[in-house]
C-alpha cells in the first residue's frame, strides 16, 4: 500500500470514524439518560412512552433505521440529511435505546432505602434523582456502557454503506485501487481493534473515577487492559445482551 | 409525499422471498454460533496455555471488530485463497462466526456458574471427561444460558441486513431492489423496518419469560 492511499483515504477515514463515534456516543448518552430516567417516572404515560421508544428503536435493525432516515425522512420532511448526520442520528437513537435499559437497570438497583430517605428529607423528585440516585447508579452503569460503546464503534462501520468516508469505506476504496483485499481488510480490522482498546481503557479509567467519587474502589482489572472487558461482560449479558449493531 | 398502499402490495412477493432468506441465515447462523461458541468455551478451559491464549486473542479480536468489515474480509479474501463460496454462504458463516464469540462468553459464564460440588461429584464417580461435560456440566449450564443465547439470536436477526452489502437477497436487499425498480423508497423500507420490530419485540418478550422460568 502506497503512502498516497494512507494519506488520502485511510487516515481521514480513521478521523471520520472517531468523529462518528464521539457524536453518536454523545447523542446516545443524552437519549439513554433521558429515556432511562423517564422509565422510572411516576406518571404511567411517561413510562409508557419511554418504553415504546426503547422497544421500537431496539426492535429494528440499525442499518434499516439508517437507510430509513436517509431515504424516507427527506421526502417526508422536505429536507435532506447529510449522510454523516443521518448516520449519527440512527446510531445515537438506536444505541441510546439500548443505553436506556442500562440506565433504568442501574437506577432500579439503587437500594430502596436510599429513595425513601430522599423522600423523608422532602427532596423533590428531581433533587432525589440528581443528588441521591444518579451518583450511585452511574458507577454501576459503567461496565455495560463500556460494552455498548464498543458495539457503537463497530456500528459506525455501517455508515460506509451510505458513502460516508470512514475506515470501512476507505478499505473499500483501497481494495478497488490495489486489489489486495487481505492486506487492507486486515489493516482495517486492526484499526478497529486498537480503537476498541482505547475505548475500553478510557472507560475503565472513568469507572475508577466515578467509583472513587462516591467512595467505592473498583476491583483491580484482571490480566490488564487487553482482557479488561471480560469481567464486565458477565454483568452486561442480561442488559446489553440484545445490543449489537 | 404520500403513503402508497399499491407500492406495498407490489413489494409483497419480494418481501416474502426476503423473509425466507433472512430466516435461513438466522437459523444456520445460530447453529454455527451455538456450536462454534461451545468449542471456544471449551478451549478457554483447555489445560494448555498454547490453546487458551490464541483462542482468547482470536475471539476478543473478532468480538471487538465490526461484522461488516469481517463480512467484506471473508467475501473478498477467501476467493484469493482459493475458497469460493456464494454470498449467502459467506454471509451466514460471517454472522455465525461473529456471534460465536459472543455465545462463547455466554457459555463461559454458564459453565462457571455450575457449582463446584458438581465437578467434585463427577470426579468422585470417576466419570471420564466427556461424560462429565455431556452428562453433568453442560446440561446444567445450558439451562441457565438459554435466555442469553436467545438474546443473541435476536441481535443476529437485526444484523442480517448487513448481508445486503455483499448482495445477499435478504429483506434489506429486496427492498433496495424494489426501490431501484420503482423509485419508491418510503414503502419498502418502512415495511421491512416494521417487520423487524414485529419479529424482534415478541421474541424479546419470549426471552424475558424464559429468563423468569429458567434462571431462578
Amino acid at each position: 500500500m502506497t503512502a498516497g492511499l494512507w494519506q488520502n483515504w485511510v487516515l481521514p477515514g480513521i478521523w471520520i470514524t472517531v468523529q462518528l463515534l464521539v457524536y453518536s456516543a454523545a447523542l446516545a448518552a443524552v437519549t439513554a439518560f433521558a429515556v432511562g430516567m423517564a422509565r422510572t417516572h411516576r406518571s404511567r404515560a411517561v413510562r409508557f412512552l419511554a418504553g415504546l421508544y426503547t422497544e421500537i428503536f431496539r426492535g429494528t435493525s440499525a442499518l434499516v433505521l439508517m437507510f430509513w432516515l436517509f431515504f424516507v425522512v427527506p421526502p417526508l420532511m422536505g429536507w435532506q440529511l447529510v449522510p454523516m448526520w443521518a448516520a449519527v442520528l440512527a446510531l445515537g437513537l438506536s444505541y441510546g435505546a439500548y443505553g436506556a435499559e442500562i440506565v433504568r437497570g442501574a437506577l432500579n438497583s439503587v437500594a430502596r432505602s436510599q429513595r425513601e430517605s430522599g423522600i423523608a428529607l422532602s427532596f423533590s423528585p428531581w433533587q432525589r434523582m440528581r443528588l441521591i440516585l444518579l451518583p450511585q447508579a452511574v458507577p454501576e452503569m459503567m461496565p455495560p456502557f463500556c460494552n455498548l460503546l464498543v458495539e457503537l464503534l463497530k456500528g459506525t462501520a455501517l455508515v460506509s454503506l451510505l458513502g460516508v468516508g470512514d475506515v470501512s469505506f476507505a478499505a473499500y476504496l483501497v481494495r478497488l485501487a490495489t486489489q489486495e483485499s487481505a492486506q487492507i481488510y486486515t489493516i482495517s480490522l486492526v484499526i478497529y481493534f486498537v480503537l476498541a482498546m482505547v475505548v475500553t481503557r478510557s472507560m475503565k479509567a472513568l469507572e475508577r473515577r466515578t467509583k472513587r467519587n462516591i467512595g467505592i474502589e473498583p476491583e483491580p482489572a484482571l490480566l490488564g487492559g487487553l482482557f479488561a472487558r471480560r469481567s464486565a461482560s458477565a454483568a452486561g449479558t442480561e442488559v446489553a445482551g440484545g445490543a449489537s449493531k | 409525499m404520500t403513503w402508497d398502499w399499491s407500492a406495498v402490495a407490489d413489494f409483497m412477493p419480494r418481501f416474502w422471498d426476503g423473509v425466507l432468506v433472512t430466516l435461513q441465515v438466522l437459523v444456520l447462523g445460530s447453529l454455527i454460533s451455538f456450536s462454534l461458541g461451545l468449542v471456544w468455551a471449551l478451549a478457554f478451559r483447555a489445560p494448555s496455555r498454547f490453546v487458551r491464549w490464541p483462542v482468547n486473542v482470536f475471539t476478543e479480536f473478532v468480538r471487538t471488530t465490526p461484522l461488516l468489515v469481517q463480512l467484506f474480509f471473508l467475501y473478498f479474501v477467501l476467493p484469493e485463497w482459493g475458497v469460493q463460496f456464494s454470498a449467502l454462504t459467506t454471509g451466514t458463516i460471517a454472522i455465525g462466526l461473529h456471534y460465536s464469540t459472543y455465545t462463547a462468553q455466554v457459555y463461559r459464564a454458564g459453565i462457571d456458574a455450575v457449582p463446584r460440588g458438581q465437578w467434585e461429584a463427577a470426579k468422585a464417580l470417576s466419570l471420564p471427561a466427556h461424560r462429565t461435560w455431556s452428562a453433568v456440566i453442560l446440561p446444567q449450564a445450558i439451562r441457565r444460558i438459554t435466555p442469553a443465547l436467545g438474546n443473541y439470536v435476536i441481535a443476529m436477526l437485526k444484523d442480517t441486513p448487513l448481508l445486503a452489502a455483499i448482495g445477499v437477497l435478504e429483506l434489506l436487499q429486496q427492498s433496495r431492489l424494489e426501490s431501484a425498480s420503482t423509485f419508491q423508497y418510503t414503502e419498502p423500507l418502512t415495511v421491512i423496518g416494521i417487520a423487524f420490530i414485529l419479529i424482534a419485540y415478541p421474541a424479546s418478550l419470549l426471552v424475558r419469560s424464559l429468563e423468569r422460568r429458567l434462571v431462578r
